[in-house]
């Protein structure tokens, strides 16, 4: 979330898309119910079933999973064609006067410029900035940079300006993908200095391009995509962008997202589209604005933000390539440099990337890592390709990867194309599997289908270790709101059931001891890991929580920034800003820097003091970064540093003391004066926010594009010869197969949880089990008419892939849909059963995963599958 | 089941003469309020519920719905009823917590023939003390929300105490301890028809619901537990009855039968006082042989039958 929870209590309008937070999210959903009933608050809710949310909705439009693209760019449309922009906002803390370079093409026909159709990728390099200068008018052409050397060199002001001309840095977020191909030329920069036009009407201006790019997003288009009536549609734009009527600024409306937007083949493109819509209404950085993903586990937050991710360490920093052949080539490649007009200043905060880095490794390895060893960057594994989920699970089937150690992750049951997932750990040497009860994946050998004869064959090895549940240990929750939250043990583990650490800890003693007695390929980052804990065997999370936070090596000083101020060696660190990159400092998340100092932890923090009234609790827990709460708040402010709403002011310009004071601490150089133009969202290179996404910062595209799921039920009306995402992977193993309408499949399939279970826990507990015993599938109640089926009766569902069956819920709540033309209805199936659990184990289920049906396709930025907006067909058994 | 030494008494169940101690304490009637509009059917309150009452699991069955089961049951007090209604084209997934309504005339206790098996407080709260529960069912049928319950087991019938044991202890209910959104409320009788009053005016100012209500039926004299609907004029639509009324039987044994009965008891004994003073003392008079009837009573002879 770049806001938080309680601050949804401060909107104006809400926009629920791809997320049911009613069902999902129930005490978080207070603060929603709260905005309604204190600030009359209105709230719109698009889904392709009318969910336990929509009961809450003042507009509900029920939606053709996977279209939310063409109703957002729909709504961005609206408001441009009807003025219902913050023009002030967009001009000044945007990339919309940026001038995008010559040869750049939108897709009309489905392709950006430089898709590359046999390695189905893009050549990005026109997806840049032009470089130059401020240009007057539109007809004024771009001026050549060198004509302009003697200009005020107001870019100097920047952090990074020593480096600005530097050829480095400039790519943003490229994949490891994208390196291996640009392995020989260099890869494409950002200019330091953009060519931009304030008057936004330069034809190659990003607010041109985004104007144009989205007028084909007429309420009628919309209509044949979405299946929302055009009528309705304007209705909710005209709701929705009412915030900005007349361009007042006082009004702020949020997005509230889950993963339902997520899990498709351009998920990471829809949550972008809100953000542009965020962005051209001025609504990012404000109380009661933002967009604001729900995350759906209590602590996935916490996972993401520690590196629980292929592709990314601890604190975001990129994972290192076999092309970083050291540490200076693989900060140079991730370390970006400002890239802005030329009058205007940048944070650019990551130009910090290699303090937290070494950081990062200090607190990895500890004396070992010094300077003459390059901090022992090379212990670091470099990766040549993607590792990322479903990508593993199709190696393993490959029988490439040979073993899986799953905590926590029941990785047969969350799929996607369960029964590949079965036959991949068929071919698997071990399994290691740590949970608190029996589950699908320690039990794939038992899975419907598999004979007596075919368990004999099955040679994996499974190792199950007694893991303990959340209320018996202590720790960290990270919450949606960033907020870290130090619990405390409920009850003991139960039996032989250990905590994660000390199962975790085991693991690595035991290996370190046979590499200390065996050698081996590579033994030095194991044999050289800090394991400096009390109780090594099983270390303290109060100990690793501070090894996060990091600590002073040597004593610092930094009479710039801390004037007067030493933290003593050994001493944690205050905070990110304390950290250095000449070996000085250890930190294991910057991000998370400040969580737990020397005045104790802050994570433990209970206050419920709130003097502004905002919900903004600053003493409560602790949110990272730095313990704010509203992200790029600078843009709560005009640019002179006023607040665009006096009674919803959360920073703003002081102008007695020279700095940014407020409720919540400023994200922002504190002492940049509003006169340096310096752009709020300091986490990018240009300080503004990005309408226009250039280079690899994403795979398909600077702007999003409305891309038909991998299967669909029609061909994508605006391009029917490219309908789906273009460089979507799509995996080719004999298992992954795609259906078609033309072979039946022609009911769209979404699936979901219920507030009554949780995940393929819950089926175990009695309590649940009694609230929602058994599996159902929820069918519109038209189309069970036309079918003969009744409410209880059992159906099977089938997809190309597997089939489901269990009993119908009829249901008026999700209505035959007319999309391009066609009728089409919409199933929901919740995903809670499996084959294994108390209705399970007494033969009431069908024993089948919901996603057996689900098609292994993955997003090409975030690589979640496609679990929403499959096709499949029903029939009554 | 609560300990009726609690709260002052207001009414016991068939209880001859007066309620000890009646008028000597007042207390502050209390009130659940239950903001309709704002439920989003999150079943917490049926889950604290049975947490808080330590009620055994039962098995349920999918029946098409969302809803736990088709309604209360002995030992399970608190259940969200969901109801998908479609009118004007709109559709509506209404979801209402159903549970005791704590009616100020509770119909139970007025058809209720066993001494002390149900009290009412003098803060509202009716609760059944199965103690001396005898099992008959009145109650169930005299009930206008179909809320008590009978288990076969224990021969007893059971319903929701709104939590008498916490109240008695200065806490709230369960159920509203454990509502995420706050759509439960639970307070004095006058807060809570103010602030659900208040509701009702911003349902239909703002939000475009022009019957918003509050449902407190005046039939029963009002309830305990009160509700702020979309659409006050048809209650119906949640499964509550627009003008709930206790079965007349129970009414006119009360206020009607009753007191005739009674009345006609002291005319007999006037009757036999002003004879006595009138006629005088009956004498013994000369045994005459007794009437064998064919067609005796057979009630009389089993009474005669005994010791």
């Amino acid at each position: 979330m770049t806001n938080g929870w309680i601050d949804i209590k401060n909107t104006d309008m809400m926009l629920i898309m791809g997320g049911n937070p009613a069902e999902n999210h129930p005490c978080g959903f207070k603060w929603p119910v709260e905005a309604k009933l204190h600030r009359n608050a209105k709230m719109i809710v698009v889904d392709p079933r009318f969910t336990r949310t929509a009961t809450q909705a003042d507009l509900f439009l029920q939606i053709r999973a996977g279209t939310d693209i063409a109703f957002l760019g729909g709504l961005i449309n609206y408001a441009i064609q009807n003025n219902r922009i913050a023009k002030d906002y967009l001009i000044n803390y945007t990339n919309a006067a940026f001038i995008v370079k010559d040869g750049f093409k939108l897709p009309e026909d489905g392709l950006f410029s430089g898709f590359d159709a046999g390695a189905t990728t893009y050549d990005k390099s026109t997806w840049n900035y032009e470089e130059g200068w401020k240009i007057e008018s539109a007809n004024q052409g771009v001026r050549s940079p060198t004509v302009s050397e003697g200009n005020s060199p107001k870019g100097s002001v920047g952090k990074n300006s020593e480096k600005g001309g530097d050829a480095g840095g400039h790519q943003a977020a490229g994949g490891p993908g994208a390196s291996a191909q640009g392995g020989q030329k260099p890869p494409p920069m950002l200019p330091p200095n953009v060519a931009y036009d304030l008057s936004l009407q330069h034809p190659r201006s990003v607010f041109q391009l985004l104007k144009q790019q989205y007028s084909r997003y007429t309420p009628e288009m919309v209509e044949r995509i979405t299946g929302i009536p055009r009528d309705q549609f304007i209705k909710a734009a005209d709701l929705f962008t009412s915030v900005r009527k007349n361009g007042d600024m006082k009004k702020a409306a949020t997005i509230i997202y889950a993963v339902g937007w997520t899990q498709h083949t351009f998920g990471t493109q829809i949550i972008r589209t809100a953000a542009i819509l965020q962005l051209i209404l001025g609504n990012v950085g404000r109380a009661g604005g933002g967009v604001n993903a729900l995350r759906g586990h209590s602590n996935i937050q916490g996972a993401t933000d520690m590196g629980g991710v292929f592709d990314i360490f601890p604190g975001y920093l990129k994972i290192p390539q076999p092309n970083d052949t050291d540490l200076a080539a693989f900060l140079k490649r991730t370390t970006p440099t400002s890239s802005k007009p030329n009058e205007w200043d940048s944070y650019n905060y990551w130009s910090n990337t290699p303090k937290f880095m070494v950081s990062f490794l200090k607190s990895l390895y500890g004396d070992s890592a010094k300077k003459e060893t390059d901090f022992n960057y090379q212990y670091l594994p470099k990766i040549d390709r993607k590792f990322s989920w479903t990508e593993m699970w199709d190696e393993m089937y490959a029988g490439k990867v040979k073993g899986l150690f799953a905590f926590g992750m029941n990785g047969v049951a969350i799929g996607p194309n369960s029964r590949k997932n079965i036959e991949a750990l068929k071919k698997a040497d071990f399994l290691v599997v740590c949970e608190l009860y029996p589950e699908e994946t320690a039990e794939f050998w038992r899975a419907p289908g598999i004979t007596k004869d075919d368990m004999k064959k099955i040679n994996t090895t499974i190792y199950r270790l007694p893991g303990a549940g959340f209320a018996e240990k202590d720790g960290t929750f990270v919450n949606s709101a960033r907020w870290l939250q130090w619990k405390y043990v409920a009850v003991p583990p139960p039996g032989a059931a250990k905590v994660d650490q000390e199962i975790l800890a085991r693991i690595f003693l035991r290996m370190r001891e046979l590499y200390q007695k065996e050698g081996g390929k590579f033994p030095d980052p194991i044999l050289n890991l800090t394991w400096a804990y009390t109780t090594p065997q099983n270390p303290s999370l109060a100990e690793v929580a501070k090894e996060i936070n990091g600590k002073a090596l040597v004593d610092l000083t930094d009479e710039k920034l801390f004037p007067g101020q030493t933290i003593k060696a050994g001493q944690q660190l205050p905070g990110f800003a304390w950290l250095k990159d000449d070996g000085t400092t250890a930190c294991g998340n910057w991000l998370y820097s400040g969580s737990w100092t020397e005045a104790g932890p802050q994570m433990q923090r209970r206050g419920t003091d709130d003097p502004s009234g905002l919900g903004i609790y600053q003493n409560w827990a602790w949110s990272w970064p730095a313990n704010r709460r509203v992200m790029y708040n600078r843009a709560s402010c005009d640019p002179s540093g006023k607040p665009w709403d006096m009674e919803r002011r959360q920073v703003w310009w002081n102008e007695a003391q020279q700095k940014w004071v407020g409720n919540d601490v400023p994200d922002f150089k504190v002492d940049s004066k509003p006169a340096d133009h310096m752009g709020p969202f300091i986490m990018n290179p240009e300080g503004v926010g990005r309408i226009f996404a250039p280079l690899a910062a994403f795979a398909d595209g600077p702007f999003p594009e409305h891309y038909e799921p991998v299967e669909s039920p029609i061909a994508n009306p605006l391009h029917p010869k490219q309908s789906t995402n273009p460089v979507a992977k799509k995996f080719k193993s004999d298992m992954d197969k795609l259906g078609t309408p033309a072979e039946g499949f022609n009911v769209v399939c979404t699936t979901y949880r219920l507030t009554e279970h949780y995940h393929y826990w819950t089926k175990n507990n009695p309590m649940n089990v009694q609230l929602v015993p058994e599996p159902f599938v929820e069918v519109p109640a038209q189309l069970a008419n036309e079918m003969g089926i009744t409410g209880g009766e059992k159906v099977r569902v089938t997809s190309a892939r597997g089939e489901y069956i269990a009993k119908a819920m009829v249901t008026k709540r999700i209505k035959p849909m007319m999309i391009d033309g066609k009728k089409i209805y919409q199933i929901g199936l919740p995903i809670h059963w499996g084959y294994r659990g108390i209705a399970e184990d007494a033969g009431k289920t069908s024993l089948m995963t919901a996603n057996q049906l689900s098609p292994a396709a993955i997003d090409p930025n975030a690589y979640t599958p496609e679990f929403k907006g499959f096709l499949v067909k029903i029939e009554k058994i | 089941m609560s300990n009726p030494q609690t709260f002052q008494i207001q009414e016991i169940s068939a209880h001859p003469g007066p309620v000890p101690g009646a008028g000597t304490q007042r207390a502050e009637e209390v009130c659940k309020y239950i903001d309709v509009t704002t439920c989003i059917g999150c079943k917490a309150c049926e889950v604290a519920c049975v947490e808080w009452n330590d009620h055994p699991f039962r098995e349920t069955t999918f029946d098409d719905t969302y809803q736990t089961m088709p309604s209360t049951e002995w030992n399970y007090w608190n259940l969200i009823k969901f109801a998908e209604d479609a009118r004007d084209g709109n559709l509506m997934w209404l979801m209402r917590k159903d549970q005791c309504m704590h009616c100020e005339d509770p119909g139970c206790l007025r058809a209720c023939p066993a001494d002390g098996a149900i009290i009412k407080y003098e803060n509202g709260i009716v609760d059944f003390q199965q103690d001396n529960c005898i099992g008959c069912g009145y109650c169930i049928s005299g009930c206008p929300f179909d809320i008590p319950k009978f288990n076969e087991k224990t021969k007893k019938v059971y319903k929701c105490t709104l939590c008498s044991d916490r109240v008695g202890q200065g806490l709230e209910p369960a159920c509203i301890k454990a509502c995420p959104t706050g759509c439960l409320h639970f307070g004095t009788k006058s807060d809570m028809v103010q602030i659900a009053g208040l509701r009702a005016k911003q349902l239909r100012e703002v939000s475009g619901f022009a019957d918003a209500g509050v449902y407190d039926p005046p039939s029963i004299k009002g309830t305990h537990v009160i509700y702020t609907l979309h659409d006050i004029n048809h209650p119906e639509r949640y499964g509550l009855p627009k003008n709930p009324v206790i079965p007349a039987s129970y009414t006119y044994w009360k206020w009607t039968a009753k007191p005739i009965g009674l009345l006609m008891a002291g005319l007999g004994l006037l009757a036999v006082f002003f004879h006595r003073v009138s006629v005088g003392p009956k004498l013994p008079q000369p045994e005459e042989p007794p009437l064998v009837s064919e067609h005796a009573d057979p009630v009389e002879a089993k009474r005669k039958e005994l010791p």
